[in-house]
C-alpha cells in the first residue's frame, strides 16, 4: 500500500508537486470507475480521491452533481464504494475516500474506518466537518491507522487554519476560491497566499484545489503547493466522451499534460 | 430595554432561559444543532452571530424591528375563539393566533424583517433565500423591497410549476427567481444551491435562511425573530381567559412557526406542546415529511437532527400536500425539545389536515394555510382527548389564499 507520506516525500525528491484526481464511484459506471481512475494513475496521477456520492452535495457544481447524480441513480453502495477503493489502491496509488459527514455518521465512524482501511484505502477527505465536530472521526481515523485531510479556505482566520491543521494528517487541502468544485479560466490569484499562510502553521504538504482544468494551471499551482487536485476537468471529459473508452482516452490526455505541468 | 410603548423587549427576543434553551458555544441544543458546513462559510457564521449578538441587545435595533412589526407587518396579532371549529373538537375550547392577519399573510414575515435588518448591519446589500412554497421567498422579497436590497430566490423547478403565483408575486416585489432542476427539484435542492452561491458571494451577500434548521446561528435567530408569536399569545391568553392554555398545537415542517410559539411557553410545565408534522399519505405509504416521528438522527443542511434518510445516510424526499412542510429535515431544537420530552410530535395526513382546512372555512369564515390545517386537525383530536375543560392555542400560522389551486383540485371546487 503507498502512503500519503510516501507519496509525497517521492514528489518533493523530485522536485515537484504531486497530482492528485478526484472521480466518483460508480461513475461513469460500476467498474468502469476504477477503469478510468487507473488511466488517470497510468498518465500519472499519483493520488486518487473517489468520491461517496451523497445525495446532498453542497460543495459541488454542476460537473460533480452530474456525475454524482448518475452514480447514485446507478444504485450506488458504500460497499461499492468500498469496492472502487480496493480497486485503485490495487494500482498503487495512494487513494482516499472524498465524502460528505453523514454516510460516514449513518454507516458508523469507527466500522467505516476500519473498512475503508481493510479496502487499501489511505484516508478521507471531509469538507463539511468542521474542527469542532470532528473528534469522532479523528479518533476512529485514527484507530485504524488512516489519514484525516481537512479543509481552508481563503476566508479562514489564523486561528482557524491553525484549529484545522490541528485536526489534518497527510496533508491539508487548500480550497483556491470561494465557491463551489468546478473548472475555472484561472486559478484564484488567492490560492498562493492561502498556501503560504496555511505553511506559517503546519508542516503538513498543502495541496490546492478547487478550478484547476488545465496542465498550465497545474504547472502554475505546483509553483507553490505540494499538490495539485483536479476532479471537475477529469469528470467533464468523461461526461463529453461518446463511450468509456473514449473517455478514458480523453483523461489520459489531460491527465498527461497535468503530469507534465506539475513537473514543470 | 425598548421604548415605551412598543411591544418588544431585550427580554422577548433573548428567550427565559427557563428551560436551558439557548444554545451552547458550538451552537448545540443537547447533541443537535452545530456546524456541518464548508470551512469556507465558517467566518460568515461566525459574523452572522457576532452582529446578532450585538443587535439583540441594542436598543436601537429593537427599537427598528419593534417599528416595522408594528406599521408595517401589522403585529401585535390578535387571538380568535373559534366556537363552531371547537364543537368538533368535544368541546374543548379552540383559540386561534392569527399569524394570517400579518403582512404577506403568513408569521415568516417576522423572521424575515428582523434578518433584512442584520442584513443591513452586517454591511451587505444581497440576500438569498430558499423558498418551498413560495412563502418565504414571498416574504423575503417583501423585505428586501422595503428594505432597498438585491434579492434573489432559490426554488425548485416543481415548486415553481405548483406555485406560479408566488413566483409572480415575487417578480413583481422585484426579485430575482432561480428554478433550481438538480435533485428532486424541491426545497431541499433549493437549500442546496442557495449555499452554493452563499459561499460564492459570501462578501456582498446575507443567507436569509427561512427556518430554523441549517448551520448556528441561524437556528437560534429564527427562533427568536419568531418568538414573538408566543410572547404575544401568551399575554393575550392570560387576558382573554385568565390562565394559560393547556396545550399550544403547531405545524412542524422545518419549524419555525412551532418553535416561535412554543418558546415562550417552555417554562410553563403544566403546558403541553404538541406538533405536527405531515403524515402525507400515512407513514405505511412511505410518502410523508415524518422526519420527527419516523426519521433517524443524522446532518442535514449543516445541522445535527433528525433526518429522514436511508440506512446509508442518503436523504429520502418527503411528501405533503403542503409545500411548507414537504422537508426531510428539521430544526434541532425541535429535535432537543422530542428527545427530552418538552415536546410531542404527531403526524396528519393530507386527508386530516383538508378536512380540518374545510372545516374551519366553513365554521369560522377563516380559510387557513394546509400546513396550518395539520395543527387544526391535531387540535381536533387533542380536544376530544382532553375534554370540554381544556383549552388549546392553536398556531394559526398562514392564510389559505395561496393554496386555493391545491383546494380547487382536491374538493373539485
Amino acid at each position: 500500500m503507498t502512503t500519503l507520506q510516501t507519496v509525497f516525500a517521492k514528489a518533493k525528491a523530485d522536485n515537484r508537486a504531486a497530482l492528485v484526481g478526484y472521480l466518483p464511484a460508480g461513475f461513469p459506471s460500476k467498474g468502469g470507475d476504477v477503469a478510468a481512475a487507473a488511466a488517470l494513475v497510468e498518465a500519472g496521477c499519483d493520488v486518487i480521491e473517489i468520491g461517496l456520492p451523497y445525495s446532498d452535495p453542497l460543495m459541488d457544481g454542476p460537473t460533480i452533481q452530474d456525475a454524482v447524480h448518475r452514480s447514485l441513480v446507478n444504485g450506488t453502495r458504500i460497499a461499492d464504494v468500498m469496492r472502487t477503493v480496493e480497486g485503485v489502491a490495487a494500482t498503487g496509488a495512494a487513494t482516499l475516500v472524498m465524502t460528505y459527514w453523514n454516510p460516514i455518521d449513518k454507516y458508523g465512524a469507527d466500522r467505516f474506518a476500519r473498512d475503508l482501511a481493510n479496502a487499501g484505502g489511505v484516508g478521507t477527505i471531509t469538507p463539511d466537518l468542521t474542527p469542532e465536530e470532528s473528534e469522532p472521526w479523528r479518533a476512529a481515523s485514527a484507530a485504524a491507522g488512516i489519514d484525516t485531510v481537512f479543509l481552508v479556505a481563503p476566508s479562514s482566520t489564523e486561528a482557524r487554519i491553525k484549529a484545522v491543521v490541528d485536526c489534518c494528517t497527510g496533508f491539508v487541502y487548500a480550497a483556491s476560491l470561494m465557491g463551489v468544485t468546478g473548472a475555472r479560466e484561472s486559478v484564484n490569484v488567492a490560492a498562493e497566499g492561502l498556501v503560504k499562510r496555511t505553511k506559517a502553521h503546519t508542516d503538513l504538504p498543502v495541496c490546492v484545489g478547487l478550478g484547476v482544468g488545465t496542465g498550465a494551471q497545474a504547472a502554475e499551482v505546483a509553483s507553490y503547493a505540494d499538490g495539485v487536485i483536479v476532479g471537475s476537468a477529469f469528470i467533464r471529459r468523461i461526461l463529453d466522451a461518446p463511450d468509456e473508452a473514449a473517455g478514458r482516452a480523453s483523461v489520459t490526455e489531460l491527465a498527461t499534460d497535468m503530469a507534465t505541468g506539475v513537473r514543470r | 430595554m425598548a421604548n415605551e410603548g412598543t411591544i418588544l423587549t431585550a427580554a422577548d427576543l433573548a428567550g427565559n432561559g427557563a428551560y436551558g434553551d439557548d444554545p451552547d458555544v458550538h451552537g448545540k441544543f443537547g447533541i443537535f444543532g452545530g456546524r456541518y458546513v464548508p470551512e469556507a462559510l465558517i467566518p460568515a457564521l461566525d459574523e452572522v452571530a457576532a452582529v446578532y449578538e450585538k443587535a439583540k441587545n441594542d436598543a436601537e435595533f429593537l427599537r427598528e424591528f419593534d417599528h416595522l412589526l408594528r406599521t408595517y407587518a401589522g403585529r401585535p396579532t390578535t387571538l380568535t375563539d373559534v366556537p363552531r371549529f371547537s364543537e368538533h373538537a368535544g368541546g374543548a375550547r379552540i383559540v386561534l393566533k392569527r399569524e394570517d392577519l400579518t403582512h404577506t399573510g403568513a408569521h415568516k414575515i417576522n423572521n424575515v424583517l428582523g434578518q433584512a435588518l442584520l442584513t443591513k448591519r452586517l454591511g451587505k446589500q444581497r440576500v438569498i433565500a430558499e423558498t418551498g412554497a413560495g412563502q418565504h421567498g414571498v416574504a423575503t422579497a417583501t423585505a428586501a423591497a422595503l428594505l432597498g436590497l438585491e434579492c434573489v430566490i432559490y426554488m425548485g423547478a416543481v415548486d415553481c410549476e405548483r406555485q406560479a403565483l408566488n413566483v409572480a408575486r415575487m417578480k413583481l416585489l422585484g426579485a430575482t427567481v432561480v428554478p433550481v432542476t438538480n435533485g428532486s427539484q424541491t426545497l431541499k435542492d433549493a437549500i442546496n444551491e442557495a449555499f452554493r452561491d452563499w459561499v460564492t458571494n459570501v462578501d456582498t451577500t446575507h443567507y436569509l435562511f427561512g427556518t430554523v434548521a441549517g448551520p448556528h446561528p441561524f437556528p437560534e435567530i429564527v427562533r427568536d425573530f419568531a418568538r414573538i408569536i408566543g410572547v404575544e399569545a401568551r399575554r393575550q391568553m392570560l387576558e382573554l381567559t385568565g390562565g394559560l392554555p393547556d396545550a399550544v398545537c403547531a405545524a412542524v415542517g422545518g419549524g419555525s412557526n412551532a418553535i416561535g410559539i412554543f418558546h415562550a411557553f417552555l417554562g410553563d410545565q403544566d403546558v403541553r406542546l404538541h406538533g405536527y408534522e405531515a403524515a402525507g399519505h400515512g407513514l405505511e405509504s412511505g410518502e410523508h415529511a415524518l422526519t420527527l416521528t419516523a426519521g433517524s438522527v443524522g446532518v442535514l443542511h449543516g445541522s445535527r437532527t433528525y433526518v429522514l434518510q436511508d440506512d446509508e445516510g442518503q436523504t429520502i424526499e418527503s411528501h405533503s400536500i403542503s409545500a411548507g412542510l414537504d422537508y426531510p429535515g428539521v430544526g434541532p431544537e425541535h429535535a432537543w425539545l422530542k428527545d427530552s420530552g418538552r415536546a410531542t410530535y404527531h403526524g396528519v395526513t393530507d386527508d386530516q389536515a383538508m378536512a380540518a382546512f374545510a372545516l374551519l372555512s366553513r365554521s369560522e369564515g377563516i380559510i387557513p394555510a394546509i400546513e396550518s390545517s395539520h395543527a387544526l386537525a391535531g387540535a381536533l383530536e387533542l380536544g376530544r382527548e382532553l375534554g370540554p375543560e381544556a383549552t388549546i392555542l392553536v398556531n394559526l400560522s398562514g392564510r389559505g389564499d395561496k393554496d386555493m389551486g391545491t383546494a380547487m383540485k382536491y374538493f373539485d371546487l
